[in-house]
């Protein structure tokens, strides 16, 4: 009747059931606790990530199971120009809108970090575009991007300062500006937000200390606001460029990769390939070319950013 | 907490005369206000002229020579009933809101118990069962949609709800499970000891006392969870295919436009609309949001 494991004064309480007492061993509650979460993982991440990799190496189409051809999408890629462009924008995407939304961001988490009425009303708005869903901003996007009706052109022709209506996104240059903008004014919420946590853990007495030494504003961001920012700068920074580097709502969205195909990052590119294009192994191999961008950009900026808080001494943690 | 950003100048005014300037009123409203004005202008404009285009009749959207553009001189409901009536639209809302849901409630219960595990049955190599599921979240849907919808297609579950359900989790259980492993350190370890002692069972200690603690941090990890599968877009654009399936983000883009007139009334009160209940969801419970977001951060 008693368990191996029950001591003699467990006879004085009601004996736990079998089932209670299966989910005490510790071993097997380890395993029901982390069954569900691993087991997705897995199933829906692991393998398909596998199974991307290798697809890459076949001719596989929609409705037909294809055969493997080693590198030869790699090789046809390296010689499209659709291709190579679309490295090229999701390059120069990344690098502009992640300089943008980082300078913009901590300007405006210094901002917030000063003494203001009414502050958390303040954040909670200032959140806003990062928590509405991105493809229905970015349609609001589009309308004020509009070629005949954008609200932008309307008003610097009123004061004058264009003859006719601005060019959006109907030609290379501008369309990739446009995009740009529209994923920093996305962006800046959350840059801001994980900045002024950072900014609040700094401890005032830093200041009071640097202030009796006679620092100068530049100076005390320079050599205490930045450098005990560094370790989040670096988290927040490794997550922004992953997620504006393999972005594909935004230019969904608006451009469509038009016009003639001068706005495609490599994952709307490998959408459009891949998906109503019906080549699989072509998708796939534009979305392998994007992992060692990802885990150079990833090494990049935490390694990068976050020896800066090694050399100061503080704990690794 | 807050407050400890205003300290240090209060105690500079003192401290420092010449810092008296730092705080002169004409200086702060320049370096302060302005700014922050032209922020808060920009980054809340693209949702004014949401609303506004989204109530004004067809007449007045096209004609910015007699009407000022951003006013409406007679405000409409049109859009907003032509997309409720001769739309799909409610359809739309209320699968978006049951693959939300669905997805919300599995992603928040695998990783509750995945937490849990790695931050209170301490085993050895726990720390890089924990490292691991961080690293899954740095892997971009943009990545694996293609051989998933291979996957989806094989399992049988194209152009089914079920085809989110169960691959929204991807992304939202790496995310949740950091967050309340977080959340669980923060829960004295005594308490579970104490229960432990008096004899209860593993489950009871979850139950009853871990669990009513994390009640915060589920709640953000549950706002996090909802608005991430509400707002999602390349997998709902690549598993589903039937019109009536669609989410909302997907189905405003595939569906209301339609050839090359854009029905931009429509197209905004569409995008006002499905934007809402998310900003709604989020506004009840702001607080825990930004705690969480600045919490998850400095971990």
């Amino acid at each position: 009747m008693s368990a191996t494991t029950a001591p003699v004064w467990t006879k004085t309480r009601q004996q736990p059931g079998a089932l209670a007492r299966l989910f005490d061993n510790k071993a097997f509650l380890i395993i029901v606790c982390l069954a569900p979460a691993v087991g997705l993982l897995m199933t829906f991440l692991t393998y398909p990530l596998g199974l991307g990799i290798w697809l890459a190496f076949t001719d596989t189409t929609i409705g037909r199971p294809g055969i493997w051809v080693g590198i030869e999408n790699f090789e046809f890629l390296m010689e499209d120009p659709i291709f190579l462009n679309s490295v090229f924008y999701s390059v120069f995407y990344t690098a502009v809108a992640t300089f943008g939304k980082f300078g913009l961001g901590l300007w405006l988490a210094l901002l917030l970090n000063q003494h203001l009425p009414m502050k958390s009303l303040l954040r909670a708005i200032i959140l806003l575009p990062w928590i509405v869903p991105t493809v229905l901003s970015a349609i609001a996007f589009w309308w004020i991007y509009d070629p005949q009706f954008s609200i932008i052109s309307y008003l610097s022709m009123k004061m004058g300062l264009t003859e006719g209506p601005i060019d959006f996104i109907n030609t290379a240059w501008p369309a990739r500006w446009s995009l740009i903008f529209a994923n920093i004014w996305r962006g800046i919420p959350f840059v801001a937000i994980s900045l002024l946590a950072g900014l609040q853990t700094i401890s005032p007495s830093l200041y009071e200390a640097a202030l009796l030494d006679g620092a100068t504003p530049w100076q005390r961001f320079r050599h205490i606001t930045f450098p005990m920012l560094m370790p989040i700068l670096a988290i927040v920074m490794t997550f922004s460029i992953i997620f504006t580097f393999t972005d594909f709502q935004l230019v969904y969205a608006i451009t469509r990769g038009g016009p003639v195909n001068s706005t495609h990052l490599m994952a709307t590119l490998a959408f459009q390939r891949g998906i109503p294009g019906g080549q699989l192994g072509e998708g796939a191999a534009i979305a392998v070319a994007m992992i060692p961008f990802l885990v150079f950009a990833t090494l990049f900026s935490y390694f990068g950013l976050a020896r800066r808080k090694w050399q100061q001494g503080e704990s690794n943690d | 907490m807050t407050d400890a950003a205003a300290a240090p100048q209060s105690n500079t005014a003192t401290a420092a005369p010449e810092m008296l300037s730092w705080d002169s009123k004409s200086r702060r409203v320049v370096m302060l206000y302005v700014p922050l004005a032209c922020f808060l202008l920009i980054l809340l404009f693209p949702f004014y002229w949401m609303t506004v285009t989204a109530f004004k009749p067809n007449a007045e959207l096209y004609d910015y020579a007699t009407h000022n553009p951003f006013w409406i001189t007679s405000p409409t409901l049109d859009h907003i009933r032509h997309l409720l009536f001769n739309t799909s639209y409610p359809h739309w809302l209320w699968t978006t809101m049951l693959v939300s849901i669905a997805a919300t409630f599995l992603s928040l219960l695998s990783s509750t118990l995945a937490a849990y595990a790695i931050q209170r049955l301490r085993f050895r190599g726990s720390q890089y069962v924990g490292l691991a599921i961080y690293l899954a979240y740095l892997v971009p849907p943009s990545i694996l949609f293609i051989p998933l919808a291979t996957m989806v297609v094989r399992l049988g579950l194209f152009d089914t709800p079920f085809a989110l359900i169960l691959t929204y989790p991807t992304f939202l259980v790496p995310f949740c499970t950091w967050l309340l492993i977080g959340y669980f350190k923060s829960i004295p370890y005594e308490l579970e000891e104490c229960a432990l002692i008096d004899g209860a069972s593993r489950l009871q200690i979850l139950r009853q006392i871990t669990l009513p603690l994390a009640i915060p941090g589920l709640i953000s990890a549950g706002i996090f969870s909802f608005t991430l599968s509400w707002n999602e877009f390349i997998y709902a654009l690549a598993f589903i295919q039937s019109s009536e399936n669609k989410t909302v983000p997907v189905a405003i883009l595939t569906e209301l436009v339609t050839g090359d007139v854009y029905q931009w009334g429509a197209l905004m009160a569409g995008s006002l609309l499905g934007s809402l209940p998310v900003a709604i969801f989020y506004s009840f419970f702001v607080d825990y949001y930004v705690s969480s977001l600045t919490g998850a951060v400095k971990e």
